[in-house]
């Protein structure tokens, strides 16, 4: 039995993954920002086999708040083995091209304040000697792209930290764990046909499941995004900027 | 977002919007014209289908809210599949007490289209199974329907198409099983009155019964087939679950099934069994889900798609109206790989517009051919309407709105629980 803390649990790709946790039977203790919706996700774990399910509300830009919720989720488990940040926004660019508000406020939530989160975390881990943090950063963070560089720039800058944490907890016994994913089919959109890139948020869950329990640092999912993002990285800088992507 | 969608059948396309569902406890999302809850989209023909409307995708819905071990009382969001129940309730000694042949379809799907299984002789439709669920109208009004507690707009939405509103959650009777295997039994029978005579001499002692025929056969061997009847086995090992699932990787521009294959395969599997009678151990899945294991099975008709064609015919002349059907299929050379026939049971359904009732059902796939299959499709209407049948909503893709209302006599009594923003290109073709 893992003690599993989720942060951005009703998002669809941590609501799969927290399926694979609970028919494992781990214990599991659901952040989020709507209270109805994590009751809803809590009692569908419970009867799929999780062994306890709590849950607490959270608007991650309250900063100040983040230090009792992760008190409340270790105290309530009797401490934490996994931690799953996955929430976020997918930012839209025009809107950040018009508005410095809303770029810092994209910034706060898809950065800082995961950010924020791991810093007492990181220590808290440190300090047990064991665990993994795993955080859904983006494909998008691997290079800018005028469709979306404000999201794009906020997962770089939780990429680049979480590779330096990873140095860091090295030693520490404790592994980090960076995601990529790349387009998720959402409900919406699921039973429609659409391009062969397109990837299931279960199937995501398996790879997030997989990558935690063999102690990856990096996982592309599917794997095929390594490939593309590894062509992505290496077109040079005068003919990027001529392609519209 | 216009989406070109889909049924299982590939005919007919529709454009519509999407919208999802995700939460049980947020409002109906507001849209433009008329709306239609969908599922998973296992209904072969128009009926979960809204051209030029809005679907609304209740696939993310897709939460369990509560499960009893000890009476299998089990509570969960409309869009929950009948595959994620099975997942968890068979290994805690529970099963679904009526399932259609796919798992693939969504609880909300199961209810709106009350179907049935291979027991509904000895267990009725789902719907019978149903203790309630939670109605929600685009009026915003939410009801508790039971039985016993509006028990109007339960008999109006068990079966309903998902005209009435939309289904979030449920609350469902499992029933108690030993373990994951069933005790199969096949009889190879060559005409249809051993068919007849097998279901009625089956009906005490099986739950499960059901034939595939050979809808090729003509002359002496017309009606031919196999009848499988079987029970849930008692606790104890059995052959594993099958693991491999195979796909359908592209869409073939022509149908793969045609006279030739068709013959050929339908003799080869009346004659894949040696002996007249032959016994196995079966993993569920296989027995109850065939075709499950072949992911994206209805590609293999080609881009045109196919036409899924059940009707139920009443039991007093069921040999002879079965001869009449399986005659102009046979002379027509078109069809399934086998087609499956039961004799239902005398329970009644509890929705309106519910499919089952007494007698025998048939179904099968037609290729689309365009305008021959069509007319086939009539003149099987003929002989079905002649004998007071009815053929099934949930698989129709063309039936004529005189005919439907001929089956359906009741039809007009679910006026006044439609929701009046709710539509489908199934109820426009059958009612205006």
């Amino acid at each position: 039995m893992r003690r599993i803390l989720i942060i951005g649990a009703t998002s669809a790709i941590a609501e799969a993954t927290a399926r694979q946790f609970a028919a494992r039977g781990d214990a599991l203790f659901l952040v989020g920002r709507d209270a109805s919706r994590l009751k809803a996700i809590a009692d569908d774990l419970g009867v799929r086999g999780a062994v306890r399910t709590a849950t607490a509300s959270l608007e991650v830009t309250d900063f100040a708040a983040h230090a009792a919720v992760l008190e409340q989720a270790d105290r309530d488990l009797g401490g934490l083995d996994t931690v799953l940040i996955a929430h976020g926004t997918l930012s839209n660019q025009r809107e950040c091209e018009e508005s410095v508000e809303t770029l810092r406020r994209e910034f706060d939530i898809n950065a800082l304040s995961v950010m924020a989160l791991l810093t007492p975390l990181a220590n808290r881990f440190a300090a047990q000697g064991h665990g993994t943090i795993a955080v859904i950063s983006s494909v998008a963070g691997d290079r800018g792209r005028m469709s979306n560089y404000a999201y794009g720039a906020a997962k770089a800058a939780v990429s680049a930290f979480l590779s330096g944490l990873r140095q860091r907890l090295q030693k520490s016994g404790v592994n980090v764990l960076t995601i990529k994913p790349g387009f998720v089919d959402t409900p919406m959109t699921r039973d429609f046909p659409k391009g062969a890139l397109w990837a299931k948020p279960e199937d995501v869950a398996k790879g997030i499941v997989n990558a935690i329990d063999k102690g990856r640092s990096v996982a592309y999912l599917p794997w095929f995004w390594s490939l593309i993002m590894l062509v992505i990285k290496h077109v040079p800088e005068f003919l990027f900027k001529r392609v519209k992507l | 977002m216009t989406v070109k969608g889909q049924s299982w059948g590939r005919y007919p396309r529709a454009d519509q919007r999407l919208i999802a569902l995700t939460d049980r406890h947020a409002p109906l999302p507001s849209f433009e014209g008329s709306a239609l809850p969908h599922g998973n989209g296992r209904s072969y023909g128009d009926s979960c289908l809204n051209h030029d409307g809005t679907l609304l995708h209740t696939r993310g819905l897709d939460r369990l809210i509560a499960f009893d071990p000890a009476t299998g009382v089990l509570r969960c969001e409309a869009g929950v599949l009948l595959a994620d129940i099975l997942d968890f309730a068979v290994a805690q000694g529970w099963f679904l007490p009526v399932t259609p042949g796919t798992k693939f379809v969504t609880v909300g799907g199961a209810i709106a289209n009350d179907v049935h299984g291979k027991n509904h002789h000895v267990a009725g439709c789902f719907s019978e199974w149903v203790n309630g669920f939670e109605l929600l109208r685009s009026d915003g009004s939410r009801r508790w329907c039971s039985p016993s507690e509006n028990a109007d707009w339960f008999a109006a939405t068990a079966g309903g198409l998902g005209l009435t509103g939309v289904i979030t959650w449920a609350e469902l009777r499992l029933r108690r099983v030993r373990g994951a295997w069933m005790n199969v039994e096949t009889h190879r029978f060559s005409r249809l009155r051993e068919f007849l005579q097998l279901s009625a001499a089956s009906e005490s002692d099986y739950e499960y019964t059901v034939a595939w025929i050979d809808c090729a056969a003509r002359g002496d061997r017309l009606g031919r087939g196999h009848f499988i009847r079987a029970n849930h086995a008692p606790a104890g090992d059995g052959p594993a679950r099958p693991r491999r699932r195979l796909a359908v990787p592209v869409t073939p521009p022509v149908s793969l099934i045609n006279s030739l294959s068709l013959r050929a395969f339908n003799t080869l599997y009346y004659h894949r069994q040696r002996g007249r009678v032959a016994h196995a151990l079966t993993h569920y899945e296989p027995y109850f889900y065939p075709l499950d294991s072949i992911g994206d099975w209805n590609r293999i008709y080609g881009r045109r798609g196919f036409l899924q064609y059940q009707c139920v015919v009443p039991p007093e002349d069921a040999e002879h109206t079965l001869t009449d059907l399986i005659e102009q299929i046979a002379d027509s050379g078109t069809g399934s790989f086998l087609a499956v026939l039961k004799m239902f049971g005398q329970r009644r359904s509890a929705g309106i517009l519910s499919f089952p009732r007494p007698g025998a059902t048939l179904a099968l796939d037609f290729p689309n051919d365009g305008h021959a299959t069509f007319e086939l499709l009539e003149r099987l209407d003929d002989v079905v309407a002649a004998a007071g049948g009815a053929v099934y909503p949930a698989k129709d893709a063309r039936m004529r709105a005189d005919r439907f209302r001929a089956y359906f006599p009741a039809w007009e009594t679910l006026r006044p629980y439609l929701d009046p923003r709710f539509s489908s290109g199934f109820w426009r073709r059958v009612t205006e």
